[in-house]
Order: C-alpha cells, then sequence, then structure tokens
C-alpha cells in the first residue's frame, strides 16, 4: 500500500494519521511552542545563521557597488538584457507559489494534511517574494526611481503605462506580497497568543502579546476567524494563479521569439508550483530532522509532496513540448529556427540539462520506495529546484541571443556580481527563514490541535 | 476573590474537553443565558452553533463590497488616467483598451477584498484589545493551550451571583471563578 500510488476514492482509512499517536492539546503546544521559548538557539543554528547572514552581507555589497557602477557590472548587454536579474526574480516568484497554494488552494479542498506544512511554507511564501522583489527593481538601472511605476499624482502631469506588462507586474507582486503578509499574519495571531500566555520572559511576553492583540479564544471570534480564513484562501487561490500567469505575460506579450506562445501562464503557473513544492520539501526534511518533527511533519507528507510534484512535473514537461509543438506547427521560421537553437545552439547543453532535471528526474518518484526515501527526496528536490532554475535561463537567455537577424545576435555572459546577487539572495532567504524559526512557531499550533483526535466533539448531530 | 467593590464581569467555569464545553454551552443556551462566550484553544463549529451563532455574519457582505470597490477603483484609475487625463494615440488604437486593464483591476479586486477581510475580521472581533476582563484569571492562560471555558457575563438578564454560579456547578466538575471587570 505505501508503495503504490493510491487511486482517487481509495478508503479513507488507508491513510496513516496525520500526527503520531500520542499527542495531548497540552504536548503538540508545548512541543512547537517550547522551539521558540526554549532558551538560546542549537549551534547548528547559530553556524547556519551565520553563513546566511555573511552571505545577506554579500548581497548588500553587491547591491552597493552595483548603485555605484550600474548595471555595466553584470553580464547584460544588446541583445541580452535580462540576464540574471528576471531569472532570478521568476525563479524566486516561482517558489513563493507553493507556500500559497498549500495554505489557500489545499485548504479549500479540504486536505488536512497541509496543517503542519502550512505555516512555513507562508513563510516560504514571503520570504521568496521578498528576494523576487528586489530583482525586478535593482534591474532598473536607477532604482531610486523605481516609485515611477506606481500611479501617482505628479508634477510631470505623467501616468504609467496601464497596458504594460511591467506595470501589471508591479500590481501583482505587489498585491501578491501583502496578501501573503496578511494570509500569514492572520494565522499566526492565536499562536501568538499561545505564546503570549506560554513566554516566561517578559519582554517575550509583551511583544508576543502585542502581536497578538489581546486575542482570547472567543468562540465569536473563532467563528469570525473561520470565515475570514476560508474567504481569504479563495481570493488567494485566483490571486496565485494571477500573479505568475501575469509573470509570465511579460515574455508572451512581446514579439521575441519562443515567449509569444499562448501556452506560458499555465506552463508558468504549472513551474511555479513544481519549483514551490521543491523548495518546501527541501526546507522541511531538514526542518523536522534537527527539530525532531517526524512526528509531525511524517512520511505522509513528504509522499503527498512527492506525489505534487511529480504531477506538476509532468504538467511543465507537456509545456516543454507545447512549445517545441508550437514553434513546429506554426510554420514561422523564427519559431522553428528558435527551438532548433534552443536544442543545438552554444546553449544547447542549459536545455538538456533542463530536460535531464525536470523531465527525467521526478520519474523515479513514480516508485513508492523513492517517495518514501527521505534523503532520495532531498536530492530530487534540489535537482528540481535547478532544472526550474535552468528552464528560466533557457527561455530568457536562448530567446533574447538570437531573435530575428543573425547580426544582432550575441552571447550572455553571467559576471562575478551576477552571481553574487543570486547568492546573496540565497543568503537572505535561508537567514529568513532562521529567523522565522528562531522566533515564530514553524508548525500552526492551533490547527494542529484541532487535527488531534481528542478536538473530535463527542455525540453531536449538526442542527 | 472579588469584593463588593469591583464589578463582577462574570462567572466561568473551566473544561478540559471540547465535548463538554459544548454540551454545558447548549444547555446555558436552553436555561435561557444569552450573554456568553466560550473560549478555546482551536475553533470548534459545534460550540459557535451552540452559543447561538448560526449566521456566517457581516464579513462576507464586507468582503463582497471590498472587492467590488477594489474593481472599480482599479478600473477607473486605469480608465481616468488613459482616457480622460492622459489620453495618448498609439497607431489609432482605441483609449479604452479594457482588455489590458484587466490584469490590475483583477489585482486591486482581491487586494481590497482581501484588506477587507483581515480588517473586518478584527474590527468585528474588537482586536487588537490588549485588556480583558477573562485575563483577569489566572487559569485562563490555559486558554490558548488545552483547557476550555465558559463564562457567562453579568449584564445578562437572566443573571443572578448565587444562582448562576449553581448552575454552573451542575454543568462541571471544576472550578467556578469570579471573573472581575
Amino acid at each position: 500500500m505505501e508503495t503504490e500510488p493510491r487511486p482517487a476514492g481509495a478508503p479513507q482509512n488507508f491513510e496513516p494519521p496525520l500526527v503520531a499517536p500520542g499527542y495531548s492539546f497540552a504536548t503538540v503546544t508545548d512541543k512547537i511552542g517550547s522551539i521558540v521559548l526554549g532558551r538560546g538557539a542549537p549551534m547548528g543554528w547559530w553556524i547556519g545563521f551565520g553563513i546566511s547572514f555573511a552571505l545577506v552581507m554579500g548581497l548588500m555589497l553587491s547591491i552597493a557597488y552595483l548603485l555605484a557602477r550600474g548595471v555595466g557590472i553584470w553580464g547584460v548587454n544588446a541583445p541580452v538584457g535580462w540576464g540574471f536579474a528576471i531569472i532570478n526574480f521568476v525563479w524566486w516568484i516561482g517558489i513563493g507559489h507553493a507556500g500559497t497554494l498549500i495554505s489557500a488552494i489545499l485548504l479549500l479542498l479540504r486536505q488536512g494534511w497541509r496543517t503542519s506544512i502550512n505555516r512555513f511554507a507562508e513563510a516560504m511564501t514571503l520570504f521568496a517574494v521578498a528576494c523576487a522583489g528586489i530583482f525586478p527593481l535593482i534591474h532598473m538601472g536607477r532604482p531610486w526611481l523605481a516609485y515611477w511605476l506606481t500611479p501617482y499624482p505628479n508634477t510631470m502631469g505623467l501616468w504609467p503605462n496601464f497596458r504594460s506588462p511591467l506595470v501589471w507586474d508591479v500590481f501583482a507582486v505587489s498585491t501578491y506580497a501583502i496578501v501573503s503578509a496578511l494570509f500569514w499574519f492572520v494565522g499566526l495571531i492565536p499562536d501568538l497568543a499561545t505564546l503570549r500566555d506560554r513566554a516566561k520572559n517578559r519582554s517575550a511576553r509583551i511583544a508576543y502579546g502585542m502581536l497578538a492583540m489581546g486575542w482570547r479564544g472567543s468562540a465569536a471570534h473563532w467563528h469570525r476567524y473561520e470565515v475570514a480564513s476560508l474567504l481569504l484562501a479563495g481570493l488567494a487561490t485566483p490571486l496565485v494563479v494571477s500573479v505568475h500567469t501575469v509573470v509570465s505575460f511579460d515574455f508572451t506579450i512581446g514579439i521575441i521569439p519562443g515567449w509569444h506562445a499562448t501556452i506560458f501562464p499555465p506552463y508558468f503557473v504549472a513551474g511555479a508550483i513544481y519549483a514551490g513544492f521543491a523548495m518546501v520539501l527541501l526546507i522541511a526534511i531538514p526542518l523536522r530532522a534537527v527539530y525532531g518533527l517526524q512526528d509531525f511533519i511524517t512520511l505522509r507528507h513528504l509522499r503527498n509532496m512527492a506525489k505534487v510534484l511529480l504531477a506538476t512535473s509532468m504538467i511543465v514537461c507537456y509545456g516543454y513540448l507545447m512549445e517545441a509543438f508550437f514553434a513546429w506547427y506554426s510554420g514561422n521560421p523564427y519559431e522553428q529556427s528558435m527551438i532548433l537553437n534552443r536544442m543545438t545552439g552554444p546553449y544547447g547543453w542549459a536545455y538538456w540539462s533542463l530536460l535531464a532535471c525536470n523531465l527525467v528526474t521526478p520519474q523515479l518518484l513514480w516508485f513508492g520506495r523513492v517517495r518514501s526515501c527521505v534523503p532520495m527526496l532531498f536530492v530530487i528536490s534540489l535537482i528540481v529546484s535547478m532544472g526550474m532554475w535552468l528552464e528560466r535561463f533557457v527561455i530568457v537567455v536562448t530567446s533574447l541571443s538570437r531573435d530575428f537577424l543573425p547580426s544582432s545576435w550575441g552571447m550572455y555572459y553571467p559576471t562575478f556580481w551576477d552571481w553574487s546577487t543570486f547568492l546573496g539572495t540565497l543568503g537572505l532567504f535561508v537567514m529568513l527563514l532562521f529567523l522565522f524559526i528562531r522566533f515564530l512557531p514553524m508548525i500552526s499550533i492551533f490547527e494542529m490541535r484541532a487535527i488531534l483526535p481528542e478536538a473530535e466533539v463527542e455525540g453531536h448531530v449538526h442542527s | 476573590m472579588s469584593t463588593p467593590e469591583t464589578p463582577l464581569y462574570g462567572l466561568m467555569v473551566e473544561f478540559t474537553d471540547p465535548t463538554s464545553i459544548v454540551a454545558a454551552a447548549r444547555k446555558a443556551y436552553e436555561a435561557g443565558y444569552r450573554n456568553m462566550d466560550g473560549y478555546a484553544p482551536f475553533p470548534i463549529a459545534e460550540l459557535g452553533e451552540a452559543l447561538g451563532h448560526h449566521t456566517r455574519g457581516r464579513l462576507p457582505r464586507l468582503v463582497f463590497a471590498g472587492g467590488l470597490a477594489g474593481c472599480l477603483a482599479g478600473f477607473g484609475l486605469q480608465y481616468w488616467c488613459s482616457v480622460i487625463d492622459y489620453p495618448l494615440n498609439i497607431g489609432g488604437r482605441p483609449l479604452n483598451s479594457w482588455p489590458s486593464f484587466i490584469p490590475i483591476t483583477f489585482e486591486m479586486t482581491i487586494l481590497v477584498a482581501s484588506l477587507a477581510a483581515v480588517l473586518g475580521m478584527l474590527a468585528l472581533n474588537g482586536l487588537p484589545r490588549p485588556y480583558h476582563p477573562v485575563f483577569n484569571v489566572p487559569e485562563f492562560r490555559l486558554a490558548s493551550r488545552d483547557h476550555f471555558f465558559l463564562c457567562i457575563e453579568a449584564k445578562d438578564a437572566k443573571f443572578e451571583a448565587t444562582a448562576t454560579r449553581r448552575f454552573l456547578e451542575s454543568l462541571s466538575p471544576g472550578h467556578v471563578y469570579e471573573v472581575e471587570s
């Protein structure tokens, strides 16, 4: 049973429990709460935080140098004006999407297994969006004028061009950031109240108390809280689809060969979820090992995520197939030479590596034994994350480097500063995650209480 | 203990499992108490029903209004900028090119509706509210861990200190707390 993909509609009792047996409201609360309220952090936390903090310092340096010298320090130039900055932007924003998927879409679909992973997946969303947001800003050349993209009455009498996907991006990404933050914070309120009530330390009590805003668990409040959570989930679901659709519009609205295709929005959204679930696995696997959370983030959670990974990889690969098919079927010589160039041109290595990462590797997940093997899942997730980064590299760089006129062709080579900025955002992401697991409960405590068997109200008939 | 000088907010009784508090809330509702509230460490749909919260309340309408406002504001902004204040004729294309205004209209709909959901939920719940009489009971801090409390407020028409205390004692073997306001 554990080695076969379960058919839809299989009996519920086939599933192992979502929380290992033997936990009560009190022990769940204490186990998750003590990670935050415990005195000091483990040595590993300091090492991990230190390394990621050093990378963030590298990011600061890279950005400072960029502001001083301009985007010429990067490898971008005519014809490839969209190098690492846009690749990384799309990659990061895509990673964020799995968090929203887990917290919103799986909530609407009543998937109980989302409970133990939604909190840190939402945190991951926020931090990924923060990393993503840096790139379009610093790619502008004059980032201090970024506010020109927002509509505000100004002495120049100008308004942004609302027909431009770049302005749509501003609205989509900032809405996504705000709504993700709201969703995350609303989810945290009851747990902040728990921390307020359990903190021994006076300053912790004050800090958590202010953030909890006087939450007292009143039934009337819970009722509105649940309504608000469901409504937010309902709003976040189309939002997450729209955000990556708008990101794909950055490409499809242009007429560059390889970009101007109707497959882009769904293919980008699926790719986002695919990359995001890989990142959730990359975070969940070390977290559960380091903090001993195997009872909450069980093998069943990892297996379910592996199945989502496999399913989305199939959608993404359908996208790759259709890109090639569209190019051939269009009869357009530019589109046809684009796909041939992708496969056999100077960046052919990237195309074939991306297929190896995103098409071949996930096929291992058909095997139940692979889905149950935690180290394998970790390695596969790592490969998938690299594959999705390569996918964006292929889309951005191969199309721009060879467009219509051979006389305007050119190669793109990233520089040291491209890499240091990218590594810096990886450091920022990891550092924010380290701060998050130290100061906030990484698993939603109240939702864990609600899925315990003792949370059932016995003998109740709904009126 | 409350002295005659400190007015009473209500009487509170403690439970250790969700089934008991739901049963107690139902009995209290049947006994005619209305100004009361249950406190639980996680949402219990049955508790709300037992206390008489049957409707979804005003929040969904508020969120709809927010979404509508965001939608109109988003489209209105783009229409006003592109058609009225700063018309630009690009190749004879229509000024009101509404299909390209859809993404921002959609994002604004979601943004304002989400803000309405969160701020509306907080406002209807009366939060933030750092002080509340129930926090005067030291044991109440377990309401965010594993205990359940039912509090009948003194402002209830049927509230009468000794009779209500006796009624609450009949509901639970636990202690009955006096909540000072």
